[in-house]
């Protein structure tokens, strides 16, 4: 295997938090992510699922560098993006782009579409300036919309057609890898249908490398090679994408594939569910021992104690879990 | 009598570009009790509809043509605004589809979430901040005390969207209008919501419209299903039948687009072609440029909603007639 493309060692983005009336007194800190290593090979889909607040979003923002790291390193194709002057990230950027969760705030309201896609085309130079029209034009039919709409304001395009556009001016520079934080939950089922074609698509013909972050187990199952389940800013299960969702094997994993909704009435209103008891728990003070332990129905003393480690449970697979095995 | 009756709605929108037709001729009625869910292509019409009965629509550029929506008594579309606003605030709740957008990042949690309470219900803000406490537990936020307090650029995606939730739900409304509420969310955490609506739907008898693109939430949710395309109707069936017998082109290709649990590899089903410009409808079925069963009959003549069996209609001039 050629070596990866990204790789991530012991990355941690930690956030202050404050109390007290005029908020001075700090309380401690959130861990957003909390020692998460990871590697992306050349041509990969990377699917990363988990709990609301578990540190998704923060983890792609963490990889850009949009937030300061607290520890670890983010390694892009050799170089060390944690140390990196602004000069070499901003080339950096060129090769990594991300689509983000909320297609409303990430568009300037106004500027045309056409503008916001030509920006990054002549910024960075990528074809000659008479060709920006055309690319233009190109991109936004690869994302399923007419070039003539181009000429509109992002405030009268539906939410799936905002998110479209943020993902034609992810397209725009060509890059090595996309982060793509929910691209797209906000589409109806044939357009994410069309998205993720075209998304694995570009991995086969461009070798683009892609980390997918979705609520939807089925879509990310169909498009990752593997799968990383995050909980409470850590991994707790990585593995490839169908063992992973077929037979999963952390107690979160196993929870989170019986809440998939089933597109049929019938299976969906008589199917059980393992329900999980309680609600997430703080990223502030999170229980001790393992994060998951409170809400998990296989729960033992020992899980208490310490911090499991993710651990090989197979040849493919990582798993985060002391009961391994005896569960 | 149905709580609702919205009688052929008409939403267009006047631009540079012309006058595009975002909701055209859309009807249906909701009893009490019972969740109605709106599905369809991206751009349909599915937010404006539930923005045009609220009255929260810019206007210019968007304009209400034709078309009345009765909540109880009152036409929503023609009521004074001091009227719409005291429905909207209490008896009609609307959860927004974008949630960073429709809190305001200045003020805390705690304030956006008793708001509707203090102008609304003769209440003291301890008793509000207690209520509002407890709703943020019910949503499923954990250390809700201290989150109560925080703004909302700490929370994530997901924790904003059930702030949204929350808020739509503290008044305890008659209607509410959820325009993809849980599309932030994960799986878990979706589960937990669905529970808690339908929880509130089973103990005050509240009405839902639920905006979706998942069609695994319909088929869980929804008592009835309404698709759109283009800013019409094009098939509206009992969930039930409407997952076993779609008869509508476009309803069937939406349900073969769904990504299965089948293993990776493959392109997923897509429907060719481009969804319509809104501003230039070609003749006849809007469908009809992407349908696989479109004749020329069906690019000259539009056609209208029409029963097949009773409580389930289609707008497919084959289907019809019997040919598909
Ligand atoms: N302010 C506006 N000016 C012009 N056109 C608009 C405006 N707002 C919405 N539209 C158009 O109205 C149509 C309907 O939009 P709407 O937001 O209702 O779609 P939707 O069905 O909710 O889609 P989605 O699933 O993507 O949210 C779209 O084609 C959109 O481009
Ligand atoms: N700027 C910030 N200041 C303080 N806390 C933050 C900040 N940004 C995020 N957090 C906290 O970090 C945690 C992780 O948030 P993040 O947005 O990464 O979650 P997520 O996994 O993307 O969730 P979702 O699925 O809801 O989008 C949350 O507890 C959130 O409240
Ligand atoms: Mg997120
Ligand atoms: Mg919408």
């Amino acid at each position: 295997m050629s070596a990866p493309i990204l790789e991530l060692t012991d990355l941690q983005t930690h956030f202050p938090v404050h109390s007290g009336f005029f908020r001075r007194r700090p309380a401690g800190t959130v861990k957003a992510v909390d020692g998460v290593t990871l590697s992306l090979g050349r041509g990969e889909v990377l699917g990363l699922v988990g709990e609301s607040g578990c540190g998704k979003s923060t983890l792609a923002r963490t990889i850009l560098q949009l937030v300061p790291t607290t520890g670890g390193t983010v390694i892009l194709e050799g170089k060390n993006l944690t140390t990196a002057a602004t000069a070499g990230l901003r080339a950096a950027r060129r090769d990594l782009q991300m689509v983000f969760q909320d297609p409303f705030a990430s568009l300037n309201p106004r500027l045309t579409v056409f503008a916001a896609l030509a920006e990054p085309l002549r910024v960075h130079r990528v074809c000659p300036a008479g060709d920006v029209p055309a690319r233009v034009a190109e991109l936004m039919t690869l994302v399923g919309l007419s070039p003539a709409a181009a000429q509109k304001y992002p405030h009268e395009f539906s939410g799936g057609q905002r998110q479209r556009i943020a993902i034609a001016r992810a397209l725009a520079l060509r890059p090595k890898v996309i982060i793509a934080d929910e691209p797209v939950s906000a589409l109806d089922v044939s357009i994410q249908a069309q998205i993720l074609n075209l998304l694995a698509s570009l991995v086969r013909s461009m070798g683009l490398s892609l980390v997918f972050i979705a609520h939807d187990l089925a879509v990310v199952k169909h498009i990752s090679d593997r799968i990383a389940v995050m909980y409470l800013g850590k991994i707790v299960e990585l593995g490839p994408a169908a063992a992973v969702i077929e037979h999963p094997l952390h107690p979160y994993t196993r929870a989170l594939v019986s809440a998939i909704p089933v597109p049929d009435p019938d299976t969906e209103r008589t199917r059980q569910r393992l329900v999980l008891p309680g609600d997430p728990p703080s990223p502030i003070n999170p229980p001790p021992g393992c994060a998951f332990h409170p809400r998990c129905p296989f729960v033992q003393e020992k899980c208490k104690l310490a911090i499991p480690p993710l651990t090989p449970a197979d040849v493919s697979r990582e798993v985060a879990c002391v009961r391994l095995g005896e569960i | 009598m149905p709580l609702l009756t919205v009688t052929n709605l008409r939403t267009s929108f006047h631009t540079r570009h012309g006058v595009v037709r975002a909701v055209d001729g859309v009807g249906f009625a909701l009893e009490r009790g019972e969740t109605l869910g709106l599905v369809g292509e991206s751009g349909s019409g599915k937010s404006v509809t539930c923005l045009s009965l609220l009255g929260l629509l810019p206007s210019p550029p968007a304009r209400i043509e034709a078309g009345s929506a009765m909540f109880d008594g009152v036409d929503l579309l023609r009521c004074a605004p001091r009227e719409l606003r005291a429905i909207r605030g209490r008896r009609i709740s609307m959860i927004f589809q974008d949630p960073m957008t429709s809190l305001n990042p200045y003020l805390r949690v705690s304030e956006q979430l008793i708001e509707p309470l203090l102008i609304h219900e003769k209440i003291s803000r301890p008793d509000a901040l207690a209520r509002g406490l407890a709703m943020l537990e019910a949503v499923g936020i954990n250390d809700a005390a201290r989150r109560l307090h925080q703004h909302p650029h700490q929370f994530s995606g997901g924790m904003r969207q059930r702030v949204m939730i929350a808020m739509a739900l503290i008044t305890r409304p008659e209607l509410l209008i959820a325009d993809e509420p849980t599309t932030a969310l994960d799986v878990t955490v979706q589960a937990q919501i669905l529970e808690l609506i339908k929880k509130m739907q089973r103990e005050l008898g509240m009405a839902v419209i639920f905006v979706t693109h998942d069609l695994g939430v319909v088929a869980g949710l929804c008592d009835r299903v309404q698709v759109m395309y283009a800013g019409r109707v094009v098939e509206t069936a009992t969930t039930h039948t409407l997952f076993r017998a779609p008869l509508h082109p476009y309803t069937r290709a939406l349900q073969r687009s769904i990504p299965g649990l089948q293993p990776k590899g493959g392109d997923l089903h897509t429907i060719p072609g481009l969804p319509p410009d809104l501003a230039r409808l070609p003749p006849g079925c809007a469908f009809a440029p992407r349908c696989e069963f479109a004749t020329d009959r069906c690019q000259t003549e539009t056609p209208a909603l029409r029963e097949a069996t009773p409580g389930h209609a289609h707008a497919c001039l084959r289907a019809q007639a019997g040919e598909i």
